[in-house]
């Protein structure tokens, strides 16, 4: 149990997906302009990171032990398509559901973090429960840094950046003092 | 972009500088600023998306004429991790250690945004030729901006390029670099000055031409 606990406090706070292993830039710096955006795929992220650990675990038990080769092709595949089949069925059970996460998860699918996501289980070996609590706080974490991100970038939009800097140039910056900022939990267990 | 005319040196400039994918058009960050805490691991991680991109560029090029449009994203996507796996199962034979401090980086090459946006944007509508040049650009573009990035971090983290100590035992090496934040604040920094770089040429344009009017 307290292993569990452990993997969750990790991915949330310690390895944050987006501040400390870079993964899941891409929506990180493009949909964090607004927080309500920003939340919203937080969640469809969490949702896909879920299916992504329960179809990593499955392939490695049942499928790769035959064909460890083709991980890479049958991640990507697998999850794409499984992502899109529960987008059909989400539209048709709860359309309001699928207003709120629809339109992102297309976008969310070719995102690096769900494959980090699959392949660090792999190489951590994690079961079942594990890869579950493992993408739970993945999920968790990127939600975090993405609503922090948000709310950082809705206050930079009123002040006075120079010409130069506005853009990509600030948010990295920005996201640099976010990622210091995480770096102060990587003692929050070793204490006790 | 959108001129026809086939003129491969162009093609290669355009990818290594004008339109360099990671510091013009801010793509491929994930891999990028993860392995780049040091030189060589930067070298590394850019020759193993160079080779992706190249063979990936030539398989689509040559095959764009029999893939569908409908499944086409797909097609590029397994052809893409087709070389990926190829890449990784080679360095693990031929650079054991390396590999290792990649590690999970290297099967990550797959969802490099950049590689699949230049198999949609250009290899799939061009001649296996510039499609060939243009990959070429692009991945030089790539791994010059991954070695730069490694290089300023190596040297600023650990008063070191490629493990040889350049300033002496006396350099209090800044350690915040070669951490996660530093690969942040280093590409911020970076962006910052290549846009500073951009709008200078601009107003030298603009200045340039005001004083070409101004004599008549």
């Amino acid at each position: 149990m307290n292993d569990l606990v452990w993997i969750f406090i990790s991915a949330l706070l310690i390895n944050n997906f987006v501040l400390s292993y870079f993964l899941g830039l891409c929506p990180f710096l493009g949909v964090s302009s607004r927080l309500d955006t920003a939340f919203r795929l937080g969640l469809a992220n969490i949702f896909v990171m879920l299916i992504t650990a329960l179809c990593a675990w499955l392939l490695n038990t049942y499928v790769l032990i035959y064909a460890p080769y083709l991980r890479l092709i049958s991640f990507i595949v697998v999850i794409a398509s499984t992502v899109q089949f529960i987008e059909m069925v989400i539209k048709r059970l709860s359309p309001a559901l699928f207003r709120a996460l629809g339109i992102f998860l297309p976008l969310i699918t070719t995102n690096c973090a769900i494959l980090g996501l699959a392949i660090f289980a792999t190489n951590r070996g994690y079961g079942l429960a594990e890869g579950l609590v493992f993408a739970l706080g993945a999920g968790a974490g990127f939600t975090l840094a993405l609503v922090l991100m948000a709310g950082i970038r809705e206050e930079v939009a009123l002040a006075d950046v120079p010409v130069l800097l506005r853009g990509t140039a600030m948010n990295l910056i920005i996201a640099g003092i976010l990622s210091m900022a995480f770096m102060g939990f990587a003692g929050l267990f070793s204490g006790a | 972009m959108s001129r026809r005319k086939e003129d491969p040196h162009a093609e290669f400039i355009k990818g290594l500088w004008r339109d360099n994918p990671v510091f013009v058009q801010v793509l491929g960050m994930c891999p990028m600023l993860a392995v780049t805490n040091s030189a060589i691991n930067a070298l590394a991680m850019g020759g193993a998306t160079f080779f992706v991109l190249v063979a990936s560029s030539f398989l689509v090029s040559s095959l764009r004429q029999w893939i569908p449009r409908q499944v086409r994203i797909s097609t590029y996507i397994i052809i893409i991790a087709t070389f990926v796996t190829v890449t990784d199962f080679t360095l693990e034979a031929l650079a054991p250690v390396v590999h290792k401090e990649l590690g999970a980086f290297i099967p990550l090459i797959v969802a490099n945004c950049m590689i699949l946006g230049r198999q949609e944007a250009f290899a799939s509508r061009n001649s296996v030729r510039l499609a060939v040049v243009d990959a070429l650009g692009m991945a030089s573009g790539f791994l010059f901006a991954l070695f730069t990035l490694g290089a300023v971090r190596e040297i600023l983290g650990e008063g070191a390029l490629f493990g040889v100590s350049l300033f002496g035992p006396d350099f209090e090496p800044w350690v915040i670099m070669i951490l996660p934040p530093g690969g942040f604040l280093t590409l911020g920094l970076l962006l910052l000055f290549f846009s500073w770089l951009r709008e200078r040429k601009q107003r030298l344009a603009i200045r340039l031409e005001e004083l070409e009017a101004e004599p008549k």
